[in-house]
Parts: structure tokens; C-alpha cells; sequence
């Protein structure tokens, strides 16, 4: 499916709608992985009462992707939303998709479902026609009733329609509502989670209550690198109740209690055996330069850098760093597995269920088809929940306890050293400015730690070079995707080193990238964000702690202006106000888009000022919310958010793009607030001092 | 094992579980209320705030001993279908995104407006320190206090 077909008209192929069973009830053999399914019916299921349920792979993660969905399915049917029940990521019951990542659900999935609905919308319509006996042509329909539009009393529904009967239909081409005929796209729609999530009634993974539940806890190593040799578990087997499963070197104390099992596996007395990395958050830097530096790859080159340095009338070198970061979800990772005739079932915090289901056949060397992934409402996942390790350790606990339901939730500590982090990254930039200040005439830049993606921006300069690491297992720690992976990183690079170029040759920084952006979307999108912010720029540092970044994720364009307060004697940032102009094209539900972007900014002022995961060796020295800083309340600045009206009917996710320059806005604004220029996300006190002392006295 | 008496949202319970137990799992566990979630095991999330004789209070760092004979309420105790004042507030701001944090922000939110009818930026600042979200729902929680100030009684 190409994206462009979203709203545009859907290629379906010959299809066959049945209609022979209630909603959610017998599974739909689930479609082979790696394609989306064509038969809509794996996607849209109409019950006898009318209702409409939609099957989709997608999970909820709060990013909306329950609401937006059933916006689109509302919009081709004539519904109300409320009218859609969305059922998501059962690996049984619905249709395989990619995992719920990388801003994807909207790109791939949506036009997907959209085809599907507007499929469906045409066969009741003949159905229709031929119960009514007039033709498609003269019916109107809506709220689920379908009716002449002459002789309003000769009307049907779509239960009556269904109801009891086996129907099919082949239809070639079908195309979704043209965005002039819609009315739910573009308009503020509620969540259709909210009131689940404001009574506790919502259920994630660790809320099932399965009746004879175990809650295992594992024994984990002090420190990565080390393996479980030997235990001594006589002391936690004397407590009553208590039982302890081995699998390997997996060990886990299982009480029907979860403080309890937790008291037992503090009487546990392992052994471990091993070598922990010989690094720490200090030399990690060094070590990922040094350690990539025979593996660096030319990624992108075009033209002669060496003449291109010649022409510099101002030349910066810039070395860029970012710590290691943990997804930290409010939710830790939490998985309940069950072990019965021959089958595993995992109820799973998730962001893949069919990623899951493929992890877990394969760790019991099980067919998939012996593996039920149903995802839950997940508690936050940016990436964290991608891969499923505690789903893993529940099945193969389970594996061993047949019969018995085992939730595997990892306690905090857990949860910050297992985490797959966000990849600590050196890069090196050296680039200059021409002597009439309208071009950039070398750009050489080094990245360690990260790949080269999104390094890029639809700027001229013309003579460049990309290397990044081509080296396996750089890291000494596990890392993983984190919001937006390696975008974040190369755009504070950029970003940081723009700014330093555009102030080391007197220019103001929105100057600059306008004399730069060669990209009309972008062009419109800074003054879309200058004009809104209300700012005149100056050649920093003005004093007035005002920064600019602009930054993609794929299609998606964000310009950003911070503006900080820096308290000199204590080197701490206050954000005071942070706008973001986004373009994603067509919005479709724009509140929840709101939502996305308002949560972007406050979690990468955490990015930016004070997340970091300080280690020694294979050891993680934060293992709660005491010492690794998440903004709280106190961080948040005014938030304005502004979207471009580019009249497109394209859409794009809206979960990364405005994470990417957040933390380059602010690094700009520290700099333009006292001239000192931070390189080290994060931020934090001790580093916005360091950075002051550098600062050349006037 | 010995047993304790409490109120949980208005109804008499009786508990069976060793003294030191948190309340936290007292609450999931044993009286099956999961709205009350755990997140760090220190106090320092705000994830499984509950109301103890009306005060906003951890449940993980609360015992079971310590809230016998007191009365409990926990995020169903407000409303089940979404009616109080504050869950109103919360649905009409359209503040939860992956609504794991929420319920405890909601009760902190009730407390605060019980003791202070119109709380200002700061008072909510403090109400709120020990609580994080991930998502990043601040901003519509500041709003959703406010929209349901004076309407906590």
C-alpha cells in the first residue's frame, strides 16, 4: 500500500465479505506476517446490533491510535466513533501488522483500514439497494441506518442487513470519501479511552486477576555481564507457599502474593560468574569514539570537502554527546503467561504483539501458532516495549507450571537496568560559512553511537560527509529504539552547530537557516513559528535565552523555539516557554495530535536537562525515580503548539517528529541566554557550569 | 496470619495478610481494586496514590497495620462511571494518554481541591511533586484542576 493512496483511493483487488459470525467471537486465521491482510473482513466485523467492531494489530499506548482509527472506520460508515469498538493486538483475532512504532500506525495502517471501511460502506449499500429495491444511488445512510432518501420510512440497518446471513460480494476499486465530503477528519474527537483511564477501569497487563495468578520474581545479576552459576533458595523454600522455578540461568520465586515473592528472592543467594564492561558513564564517550573508529563507514558524500573548507570564511568544530536515556514507562514492563493444552498465552504490555509472538515461539521452540500474544492497554512504551524480554521469562516460567497463569512484572530497579536504552552518541561535526554568509560550504560529521538517520535536513549544503559506525555490539550496555531513534541526536548536532555558526559570523539564527532551507514546507513552517512566538531575532547571545532547532522524522517537519532561564550561580535551566510548529499533514484528530506534541516537549526537557543513566562497569547506579530526574510539574514552561495548514491530504504520525529538535531548541536558547554553549545532553547543573567557565570574558 | 479491619470506598472489609503488607497490594491483590497502580515502590511516582481519612497518601508506602480502622478511598471509590467533579474535569481536558499515572493524579487532584476550592499554579506545583507522567499530560492536568475547582466537595 503506497501512502499516497490514503484518502485517494484504494486498490482492494476482488474480495469476499462474509458475514456469519457475532463480533469478536471465532478467531479470523491470522493472516501470514509481513503483509497486510486484503480481505477486509479481517478488519471489520458487524454485529447483529449493528455495532461495528475493527480488528487491528496496532496496540494503545496513550499515543490515540484506539480513537483516530475509529475516527477513519466512523467517517467512511457514517458513524459516530462510539459506534466503533476497536479490538487490539490480539494475535488471534486480528490481522498481523508491524509493531506500534516509528509514527507508522498513520502511514501504514490507516490507509489500510480506511480502504477496508469504505469497502464495506459500498457492499451494505448494495445490500441495501437490493432490500430496499431502490437503486445505491437514491439511499443516504448514517448512525447505522440505511434509507431512501425520498421515502425516509423505507429504511434498514446494518444489523438487519448482517443479521443471520452469509453474503458475498466482489468488489473491485473502491475509493474512500473524497476530504471534502468528510466531517469527523479535522475535528476534535474525544478519546475513546478516557473514561476507562479516569476510572480505573482501564486494564493493563499486571490488572488481569486471573484466578490461581503466581507472581514470579527473578533473580537478576548485580551488574551486566554476569551469569547466575549457582543458588542457594533454602532459606526463601522454607517460606510458606513459596516455589522456585529454573529454566538455565533464569531463576524465579513464585507467590501468589507480590511482596511476598519478593521477601522470598531476597532470601535467595545467588552465585554469578562473568565480566562486567570495563567502562562507565564518564568514559563512555571516549570508549564509543575509539571503539567505532575502525568500523566508520562513509555513509553520504557529495562534493570536494577539502575546496569546500578553502571557501570558509568562518569554520566551526564541534564535538556533540548525549548520555545514555531509559524509556522509563510509568508502566513497567509486565507480562502474565499461561501454559495450557499445548498453548502459550501471554497477556502482554506491548508495542508488538506479533514480534512477541514470534520472540516467545521461538525462545520455547514452539510454533507461532501455539503462541497467543493479546496486548493490553499499555503504559507508555516509546520504543521501550518494541521487544518483550519479560514476556519471555513469563512464558518460559509458565512453560514449567502448566496450568497456572505467572505475571512477570519487573519492579522499578528492574525495569531501569533491563531497559534497552536510548543509545549514548559522540558526534563530531567541522563545517563552515562562506564569506557573504548564504552557504554552507563543508559539513564533515562523524557520528558514534547512532546511525546517520535523519542527520539530514533539506538545507544547501551541497558538500558533505556522513560516516557512522558500522560496528556490531558497540554498545556496552543494551540499547534500544528510543522516540524517534538517532533523529534526536543528529538534530542536536546540527542544530547546536548551525547556531554556533550563525553567532560566530554575526548572523541571527532564523537568517541563517532561511538563507539555508531549501524546502518550501520548512520555509513556511520557521515563519509559521517566528511569526507565532512573536520574536525578532538577533545575533546571539542577545541575553533575551531564546533558541531555535528545526527537525524531521520522515516527512514530518518541526521548528521549535525555547526560551530559558539560567541561573549562573547554580547552573540550572528553567524553560519558561516552548512552542512547536508541526507539519504532518492532514491532522485528522487534531486534539490528540496536540496531545503528542504538548507530550514531546515536557518529555525532552527531561531529555535535555536532567535524564541520565549513570553506570560503573555493568552496574546501573539509578534504580528509582530518586536519582533518575523525569521532569515533574515544576519543569513544565507554557506549551503552544501551532500546525501547518498546508491543505494535504497526506498523513503522517505525529508520535516522533516533535521529540526531534527539543533539546537543540533549549541548548540554543542556554546559549543565547549567556553565551555559553552546551554539548552534553543532558544538561544538567554541574555541565551548564563547566559550559560557563568557557565562556571567553568580554 | 492476622487480620485487619478497614473501609474501602465506604464498605467494611476485612484483610488477611501480614501487618507490614503495603496497602498498595492489599488494594490490587487481595480486594482486587487495580485502578491504584505501582510504579516505583518508593513514593516517589505518585502512580498508587490513594485517600486515607481524605488525605492523599502513597499506598506503597503505607501498611496494612497503618490503615486498618481508617477509611480508604481509591480511584473506583470516586466514581465508577465517571461523575465526579475531577473525573470530569479529566475527561472533558482529554488529559490521559496512556493513563497509567492518572488515577493517582486524579486522587491527588480531589484531595487538593477538597482542602483548597481554587488552587493556584503553585499550590498545584506542590499538590503534585512526587507524581511523574510520562507522556507528558502536565499541562492538561493544571487545566483539568482548574476547570473542576470549587465543584469538590
Amino acid at each position: 500500500m503506497r501512502r499516497r493512496d490514503f484518502l485517494e483511493g484504494v486498490t482492494a483487488g476482488a474480495l469476499t465479505f462474509f458475514f456469519t459470525t457475532p463480533v469478536g467471537s471465532a478467531p479470523i486465521v491470522p493472516t501470514r506476517p509481513g503483509a497486510y491482510a486484503e480481505d477486509l473482513n479481517a478488519y471489520l466485523k458487524i454485529s447483529a446490533d449493528g455495532r461495528v467492531g475493527c480488528f487491528v494489530g496496532k496496540v494503545e499506548l496513550g499515543q490515540g491510535a484506539m480513537t483516530v482509527l475509529a475516527m477513519l472506520v466512523a467517517e467512511e460508515l457514517e458513524l459516530d466513533p462510539a459506534q466503533v469498538d476497536m479490538l487490539m493486538g490480539d494475535t488471534d483475532l486480528c490481522p498481523w501488522d508491524m509493531p506500534t512504532g516509528g509514527s507508522l500506525t498513520m502511514w501504514h495502517t490507516a490507509p489500510v483500514l480506511r480502504g477496508a471501511a469504505a469497502e464495506a460502506r459500498a457492499v451494505l449499500l448494495r445490500m441495501a439497494s437490493k432490500a430496499l429495491g431502490a437503486p445505491v444511488a437514491d439511499l443516504a445512510l448514517k448512525d447505522g441506518a440505511i434509507w431512501v432518501k425520498a421515502a425516509p420510512a423505507r429504511r434498514t440497518t446494518f444489523g438487519e442487513l448482517v443479521k443471520g446471513r452469509k453474503m458475498e460480494r466482489h468488489l473491485g476499486k473502491i475509493k474512500p470519501k473524497p476530504l471534502s465530503d468528510c466531517t469527523l477528519i479535522g475535528r476534535r474527537v474525544p478519546r475513546k479511552d478516557a473514561l476507562a483511564k479516569t476510572t480505573g477501569a482501564a486494564k493493563y497487563a499486571g490488572d488481569l486477576r486471573l484466578p490461581g495468578t503466581l507472581h514470579a520474581c527473578i533473580l537478576r545479576p548485580p551488574a551486566h555481564g554476569l551469569n547466575l552459576v549457582a543458588a542457594d533458595t533454602a532459606a526463601a523454600e522454607r517460606m510458606p507457599g513459596v516455589r522456585i522455578v529454573r529454566d538455565g540461568t533464569l531463576l524465579a520465586v513464585l507467590h501468589p502474593q507480590p511482596d511476598t515473592a519478593r521477601k522470598a528472592l531476597a532470601l535467595v543467594k545467588g552465585t554469578f560468574e562473568g565480566t562486567e564492561p570495563d567502562v562507565d558513564d564518564g568514559r563512555i564517550y571516549q570508549y564509543l569514539v575509539d571503539k567505532a573508529a575502525p568500523g566508520q563507514r562513509v555513509m553520504i558524500s557529495r562534493g570536494d570537502l577539502a575546496a569546500g573548507e578553502k571557501r570558509a570564511a568562518t569554520v566551526v568544530e564541534g564535538e556533540y554527546r548525549n548520555a545514555y536515556e531509559s524509556h522509563a514507562t510509568l508502566e513497567p514492563h509486565t507480562s502474565v503467561a499461561k501454559w495450557e493444552e499445548g498453548r502459550m498465552t501471554v497477556w502482554a504490555s506491548t508495542q508488538s504483539p506479533f514480534v512477541f509472538r514470534e520472540a516467545v515461539a521461538e525462545a520455547l521452540k514452539l510454533g507461532q501458532d501455539k503462541v497467543h500474544i493479546i496486548a493490553q492497554f499499555v503504559g507508555g512504551g516509546f520504543g521501550g516495549k518494541l521487544v518483550g524480554p519479560g514476556a519471555i521469562e513469563a512464558a518460559r516460567i509458565a512453560r514449567r507450571v502448566p496450568g497456572v497463569p505467572i505475571q512477570v512484572a519487573w519492579n522499578r530497579e528492574e525495569d531501569l537496568f533491563l531497559d534497552g536504552y536510548r543509545p549514548a552518541a559522540v558526534v563530531k561535526i567541522r563545517s563552515g560559512l562562506d564569506a557573504g554568509r548564504g552557504a554552507i560550504t563543508f559539513w564533515d560529521s562523524t557520528v558514534a553511537g547512532v546511525s546517520q538517520g535523519e542527520a539530514e535536513l533539506p538545507y544547501d549544503m551541497q558538500t558533505n560527509r556522513y560516516q557512522a559506525p558500522a560496528v556490531p555490539n558497540l554498545h556496552p550496555l543494551k540499547v534500544g529504539a528510543w522516540r524517534a531513534p538517532n533523529a534526536h541526536t543528529n538534530a542536536f548536532a546540527r542544530e547546536s552547530q548551525l547556531d554556533a555558526l550563525a553567532a560566530k559570523a554575526g548572523l541571527d539564527p532564523v537568517t541563517l537557516r532561511r538563507r539555508l532551507i531549501t524546502d518550501a514546507r520548512l520555509l513556511r513552517l520557521l515563519d509559521l513559528a517566528v511569526e507565532t512566538f512573536d520574536w525578532e531575532p538577533a545575533p546571539g547571545p542577545t541575553g533575551r535565552g531564546i533558541g531555535l532547532a528545526c527537525g524531521a522524522w520522515r516527512q514530518g517537519l518541526v521548528v521549535a523555539i525555547a526560551q530559558v532561564a539560567v541561573d549562573k550561580t547554580t547552573g540550572k535551566v528553567r524553560t519558561e516557554r516552548f512552542l512547536e510548529a508541526v507539519d504532518v499533514g492532514l491532522v485528522v484528530n487534531p486534539d490528540g495530535a496536540r496531545q503528542q506534541v504538548e507530550g514531546a516537549i515536557t518529555m525532552c526537557i527531561g531529555q535535555a536537562l536532567s535524564e541520565e543513566i549513570r553506570f560503573k562497569g555493568g552496574r546501573i547506579l539509578d534504580k528509582n525515580f530518586d536519582t533518575y530526574l523525569l521532569p515533574r510539574f515544576s519543569a513544565i514552561p507554557r506549551i503552544q503548539v501551532v500546525f501547518a495548514d498546508n491543505a494535504t491530504s497526506v498523513t503522517q504520525g505525529i508520535g516522533e517528529p516533535p521529540v526531534v529538535p527539543v533539546a537543540a531548541a533549549l541548548a540554543n536558547a542556554v546559549f543565547d541566554a549567556t553565551g555559553a554553549r552546551v554539548t552534553h545532553v543532558p544538561f544538567t547543573p554541574e555541565r551548564v557550569l563547566e559550559a560557563l567557565k568557557r565562556v571567553p570574558a568580554k | 496470619m492476622p487480620t485487619y479491619q478497614l473501609t474501602v470506598n465506604g464498605r467494611g472489609r476485612t484483610v488477611e495478610a501480614d501487618a507490614d503488607t503495603p496497602l498498595l497490594w492489599v488494594l490490587r491483590d487481595t480486594l482486587g481494586l487495580t485502578g491504584t497502580k505501582f510504579g516505583c515502590g518508593q513514593g516517589v511516582c505518585g502512580a498508587c496514590t490513594i485517600h486515607l481519612d481524605g488525605q492523599a497518601v502513597k499506598s506503597c508506602q503505607t501498611s496494612l497495620k497503618e490503615a486498618a480502622g481508617h477509611a480508604v478511598v481509591t480511584v473506583e471509590g470516586l466514581s465508577r462511571d465517571g461523575s465526579h467533579p475531577v473525573q470530569k474535569a479529566w475527561i472533558a481536558e482529554d488529559v490521559a494518554q496512556c493513563g497509567y499515572c492518572q488515577p493517582g493524579m486524579i486522587m491527588s487532584a480531589a484531595a487538593l481541591l477538597k482542602h483548597k476550592a481554587h488552587p493556584t499554579d503553585h499550590d498545584i506545583d506542590e499538590a503534585f511533586a512526587d507524581h511523574v507522567c510520562r507522556c507528558g499530560t502536565y499541562p492538561r492536568i493544571r487545566k483539568a484542576v482548574k476547570r473542576a475547582a470549587g465543584g469538590v466537595k
